[in-house]
């Protein structure tokens, strides 16, 4: 299989390589959870939603439910052996299944455990539920006025004197932003296996980001210690977010059922019952002051981020928390205030969704620079460039966190963005066709992205893996990350290859299991291949000592001379190919197996004062878009997108642009046309593909050219030296917005900013146009 | 059960016979629960993210076609003489995957790999009918396809490089036995009609169309399902019991497509795809809707009478068809009917069709030669997206290009797809200029009372439906100002 000449091997990190999966991909072989042969006697479960947004229960008659064909035994919140709790964040008000009270319409008030999956789903709908209504409200601004409350702590980030600066600034402007949510969408909806054990134990597969937290959950709520639980993920169909906590109430009510009937049983929730009980990306509305001088520098900046929780905490603290970490984007405030409120809603609770709330403070950053430009009747690229972060010790390099920019690379992106996409000529041809065309007007943007790579709770950044090199020199690899399709596991089979040097046909990628790997933190916050990479590198690192180690005492050579090559171990003058290397350590008795560990370095946050470093370093990016308004219909065009982006040295280019252009569709539709809408009743009435309308092959732009920044290199000592990328890019297309602005802006000859909100749905484009109108 | 009353298909290459299904079984349940073939996947089990996409194979005059369907939405018992080619029927024996794929895989076209079976599908119809096709093409091949992951933008490279390296040889299995395979398609025809039951579920398969009509006259609730775009979600996400249902997709009869010297008649059972090559020639403008309807799988199940008979208000063909005069030929055992399409609508969920009758025929007088027609949609999504509002238009100009007929019909703006007749009457006999069509803007905006949902507000339906009379007026002065993807490429720009 190898030779003993070669010059390289195949899969070193920096390589392009194809996703582990692709070739199951195209031929359908990748199993997902509900493609795997079933255990005999399985059992299938459906929900039991209410119907209404917010009351009591007055009575719950599930005697048809229980009598249906089928039904095998209908689960309600007393029957948790353990706790009926499953919220993340610890704060209890997060129950399997609703009690007493209503907190959502949809949220489930029992479980139906039946043959089979059919005769769940139509059992489901025959229980009798009467209810006492209680006043609700789904909307952040009906909320504030209830006072319904926060879910959790907000919080305060202030640097400076914004008051006196604000009052003593030359110019000054207030405004308000509506950000609209965003359902996940990824295409496999949640579902779960649970297979009960011997004793306590239970064994449950999951399409889920988070293994050890559904272990922690399934635990506290069957009430056995956690050491009787393993999880199993090997692929999600898509996570993005939506599948860090929301999977925990399928996983929790499989696993009660299955203990409590003795039979395995799977949780597939049906498309229009996912999009209804999970969570969302937060909706805000961004209320700002800002003050500015006659050239467009900002000089302070006040703003109050509320958000749409929903009725439950869930991610909701450090997801407002990281709007307001991302509320600067790429910018220097000199004195800043920014505030957040997660107010609580009656609405399903909101969750981490790609970028968690960075991109809405970004977004609303983005704003502020596009109403200071209008206002001093500038192109917003100039106002950008104005207020950018300058380099480390300028005096502009400090975050509102107080955290120093040391790494800003922001200035090189934009301005070789600028130059490649011969920007300002473009700009000039769109506002001179707009001049003469009646209906059709164009517009153009180049936004940047400069994005914080670390989970804020510290804790979080650590990573562990476990590698195991049998006896025949193939090499069994196990990590704490979970692959999702953003090429995870290819890219930590990278660094085992790259590490061994050996080709990455040798390395065999298992499923993520809580039972090799204890005590993971979700994939999330784009750290995937940073905290896993490093530690999967410190395993084998181990592993090579050792071998390093046996080379120099049984050939008596320095350690210098043991060198790993492709396939193969130089040791002194000597040869050897890396499987009879293997095989001889193994004689030697030298332990081939080690679990490797890494805990980001420098990185410490104190909310309480707000003030730290929380992270370890930046990702950046930028954009360029070019659009085509209907002024009749508000219908649009995105001709043409360029992308710069910064993800360090790529660990595989192609797996990262892939990312790029995914984030960059999936960042565009959330601006444009996937709109969540609740009718009067409290009710999510967009809850499938025919309502929500995600982006399709023929939204993305007709021309779309990604290309990486090629010369960054992380100035932190990641693994091989790259960045994060999974978050970022979603952020990119906030250059769609702003072209899409500046077209409605033409009507009335750019002298207002249009102030867009999202999702700029072809309805929004219109009535934004008919406001300029009429100035 | 004897074999005539069994529905008989192919499933990859293995003959399938089939007694006591459900009539709501779905092929993609029996795919994965029945057959194990768990490549093709439910994403959401509507018809709309085509993760479960399959090729079926039918007999079309004579010719063997393979067209992608929804699985998730088709049933099984309106499979005979079919042939269902699934993702696991395209790599070789031997593993070696289908050009299709290894594009795909070679462009880095999969993430998460969920929606890609689905993909692959799409791709390699596209594969099979079009050996060079645009960007353009493949963005209409994929309209029905949803990938959350890549962007697309791999998917399309992935389709165009496939199509740039292919080969001479006819390569897969389903390109190479089309002869063997149309010769067991055509024994596998039902001679009789096909009546089972599976417990208290019932389905009929007529033989023809004149036992249609007796089946009909004897069970005038029966469910009357041809291409199951609607339907399917009554059974997949209303829960609803449709027994006893008929399935008439397969009848000869509905099949058929007439040009006489005034118009085209349409079976009731042609769908998009078929119907699409005569709207190009005949009707281009409502050809142009129809990429806007559904995506391709829905197009290739969809027929011309289910978007009528189904009735709904935002049925995206009955505006066009209204304001071109289209008239409808109803059937029941007591004979035919022909009555004005617009006067088939009565109110929301209330159709003139009597019970015993189906729709089984539309006929579609030509477009004077110097008359204007128009049709738009306005929806959040351009593609793939159900109508805020769709507004047709038509009017005859005299030789001093005053009105003199005017027709102009929406869909999305009452409770049923109707014309605006206030509207029509102000424009007879006035001359077609801006200052008409303006003050035609204005009448049409406040012509209908809309409702408020989650495609549109009210407000901007009545904004935009009289947006649109300036639109028209526009492209008749030969102003083509409707935005149209790649339109600045293939001008040169």
């Amino acid at each position: 299989m190898s030779s003993m000449n070669a010059k390289s091997i195949t899969g070193p990190i920096h390589a392009t390589l194809k996703h582990d999966s692709a070739h199951k991909h195209v031929t359908g072989a990748a199993d997902y959870i509900d493609d795997m042969p079933e255990p005999a006697g399985l059992l299938h479960a459906a929900l039991g939603m209410t119907q209404r947004a917010h009351a009591r229960i007055l009575s719950m008659d599930l005697s048809d439910v229980e009598a249906y064909p089928g039904v095998v035994t209908v689960l309600t919140a007393k029957d948790m052996p353990g706790t009926n709790d499953i919220s993340s964040a610890h704060l209890h008000d997060e129950p399997v299944l609703a009690e007493d009270i209503v907190e959502f319409y949809g949220q489930a008030a029992f479980t139906v455990i039946a043959e089979t999956r059919l005769a769940a789903r139509r059992a489901a709908r025959l229980a009798r539920i009467t209810y006492e209504d209680l006043p609700f409200a789904v909307d952040v601004e009906n909320a504030k006025k209830a006072e319904t409350g926060y879910v959790t702590k907000p919080l305060r980030l202030a640097r400076g004197d914004v008051g006196s600066a604000m009052a003593k600034a030359p110019n000054r402007l207030r405004g308000q932003m509506k950000i609209g949510g965003q359902e996940h969408f990824y295409l496999e909806g949640h579902i779960s296996l649970a297979i009960p054990g011997e004793d306590d134990e239970m064994t449950v597969w999951a399409s889920t980001q988070h293994p050890s937290e559904i272990q922690d959950m399934v635990s506290h709520v069957l009430g056995v210690p956690a050491n009787a639980v393993t999880v199993h993920v090997r692929r999600m169909g898509g996570g993005f977010g939506g599948k860090e906590t929301q999977g925990n109430q399928f996983a929790c009510l499989a696993a009660v059922a299955a203990r409590k009937t003795g039979r395995a049983v799977k949780f597939r929730l049906d498309r229009d019952e996912d999009m209804t009980v999970t969570g969302k990306r937060h909706d805000f509305v961004v209320d700002y002051e800002i003050g500015y001088d006659d050239e467009g520098r900002i000089e302070a900046v006040k703003a109050n981020f509320a958000a749409r929780c929903g009725y439950s905490s869930d991610l909701s603290g450090p997801v407002t928390d990281r709007a307001l970490f991302h509320a600067d984007n790429a910018y220097f405030y000199p004195h800043v205030e920014l505030l957040s409120e997660p107010v609580k809603t009656n609405t399903v609770s909101n969750t981490a969704f790609r970028g968690f709330g960075g991109p809405q403070g970004l977004v609303g950053a983005e704003r502020f620079i596009e109403e200071v430009a209008y206002a001093v009747g500038k192109d917003p690229l100039e106002i950008r460039k104005l207020n950018f972060y300058g380099e480390a010790g300028s005096g502009r390099d400090l975050t509102p966190y107080h955290q120093t920019v040391e790494d800003n690379i922001m200035p090189r992106v934009v301005a070789e963005l600028e130059e490649s996409t011969d920007y300002q000529a473009r700009r000039n041809a769109i506002v001179e066709f707009n001049k003469t065309s009646k209906y059709i007007k164009k517009g153009i943007a180049l936004t940047p992205v400069k994005f914080g790579i670390s989970f804020t709770m510290t804790a979080y950044n650590q990573a562990g893996a476990l590698v195991h090199v049998y006896k025949d020199g193939s090499i069994h690899l196990n990590h704490g990350g979970t692959e999702m399709g953003q090429g995870l596991y290819t890219k930590v089979a990278q660094v085992i290859a790259d590490c061994f040097q050996v080709d990455i046909e040798r390395v065999k990628i298992t499923a993520t299991t809580t039972g090799k790997v204890p005590n993971t933190s979700a994939t999330a916050a784009s750290s995937g291949s940073d905290l896993n990479g490093m530690a999967a590198f410190d395993a084998a690192r181990q592993i090579k000592e050792r071998l390093i180690a046996f080379a120099v005492e049984s050939r008596k050579v320095p350690e210098d001379q043991v060198t790993f090559l492709p396939n193969r171990v130089r040791i002194g003058n000597e040869e050897i190919a890396f499987d009879d290397f293997i095989k001889q350590a193994y004689f030697a008795r030298i332990q081939l197996s080690a679990a490797g560990f890494y805990k980001t370095p420098k990185i410490h946050w104190d909310r309480d004062s707000g003030r730290g470093r929380p992270f370890y370093y930046y990702a950046y990016g930028a954009s360029v878009s070019e659009v085509s308004i209907d002024t009749l219909t508000g219908e649009y065009i995105v001709h043409r997108s360029d992308v710069l982006h910064d993800v360090g040295r790529s660990l595989n280019p192609a797996i990262d642009i892939g990312q790029i252009e995914g984030g960059f569709i999936q960042g565009m539709g959330w601006l444009t046309t996937e709109e969540l809408w609740w009718d009067d009743k409290g009710m999510l009435r967009t809850h499938a593909p025919s309502t929500y309308k995600i982006p399709l092959a023929s939204d993305k732009p007709e021309v779309f050219n990604v290309r990486l920044a090629e010369w960054s290199v992380n100035a932190e000592p990641t693994i091989g030296r790259s960045k994060a990328v999974g978050e970022p890019p979603l952020m990119l297309p906030v250059s769609v917005l702003e072209a899409l602005s500046m077209a409605v802006a033409s009507v009335s000859g750019y002298k207002v900013c249009p102030r867009l909100d999202t999702p700029a749905t072809p309805e929004r484009i219109l009535m934004a146009v008919e406001q300029m109108k009429g100035l | 059960m004897p074999q005539s009353q069994m529905i008989r298909f192919i499933l990859n290459d293995e003959p399938v016979a089939l007694s006591d299904i459900s009539p709501t079984m779905t092929l993609l349940d029996w795919l994965r629960e029945k057959k194990r073939l768990t490549g093709s996947k439910e994403g959401c089990g509507e018809g709309d993210c085509g993760a479960c996409t399959v090729l079926v194979g039918r007999l079309l005059n004579g010719e063997l076609v393979y067209e992608t369907v929804n699985a998730c939405i088709r049933f099984v018992a309106s499979l005979s003489a079919t042939h269902v080619v699934t993702i696991e029927h395209l790599a070789g024996k031997d593993g070696e995957l289908h050009p299709v794929q290894q594009a795909m895989v070679d462009c880095h076209g999969s993430q998460c790999g969920f929606c890609t079976p689905g993909f692959v599908m799409s791709l390699y119809s596209l594969w099979m009918s079009n050996p060079a096709p645009s960007a353009n093409d493949v963005e209409v091949a994929l309209q029905g396809n949803l990938c959350r992951c890549t962007g697309y933008e791999t998917i399309l490279k992935a389709a165009l490089k496939v199509a740039a390296e292919r080969p001479d040889a006819l390569v897969d299995p389903v390109m190479r036995n089309r002869a063997e395979i149309s010769a067991k398609l055509e024994e596998l025809k039902p001679k009789k009609t096909i009546r089972q039951f599976a417990g208290t579920e019932r389905f009929i398969v007529p033989a023809n169309l004149s036992e249609f009509a007796q089946v009909l006259a004897t069970e005038p609730n029966a469910t009357i399902v041809a291409g199951s775009t609607d339907t399917g979600l009554w059974v997949t996400k209303q829960m609803r019991d449709i027994s006893p249902v008929v399935f008439i997709g397969h009848l000869d009869e509905l099949q058929t497509i007439q040009q006489t010297s005034e118009g085209i008649t349409f079976g009731a059972g042609v769908t998009y795809s078929q119907a699409l090559p005569v709207f190009k020639q005949h009707f281009p403008k409502i050809a142009k809707l129809f990429y806007r309807i559904g995506g391709q799988q829905v197009r290739n199940m969809g027929t011309i009478g289910g978007n009528i008979a189904n009735g709904s208000p935002i049925g995206d063909t009955p505006p066009p068809l209204i304001a071109l005069g289209a008239t409808l030929r109803l059937h029941s055992m007591a004979g035919p009917r022909e009555i004005a399409l617009e006067d088939f609508f009565i109110a929301y969920g209330k159709q003139d069709r009597l019970p015993g009758e189906f729709v089984e025929s539309l006929t579609i007088p030509f477009l004077p030669r110097n008359d204007h027609f128009a049709v738009y949609k306005i929806s959040k999504r351009r593609d793939e997206d159900i109508s805020a509002l769709c507004g047709a238009f038509r009017i005859a100009l005299d030789d001093e290009n005053s009105v003199t007929e005017a027709r102009i019909a929406f869909g999305g703006m009452a409770a049923t797809p109707k014309r605006a007749t206030e509207v029509e009457n102000f424009l007879k006999g006035k001359p077609w200029s801006a200052e008409t069509a303006n003050a035609a803007r204005d009448l049409l905006s406040s012509a209908y009372s809309p409702l408020s949902d989650w495609r549109a507000t009210a407000e901007y339906r009545a904004l935009t439906a009289g947006n649109l009379m300036l639109r028209f007026f526009a492209e008749t002065t030969g102003e083509a100002i409707e935005l149209q993807r790649y339109a600045m490429q293939e001008a040169g720009e």
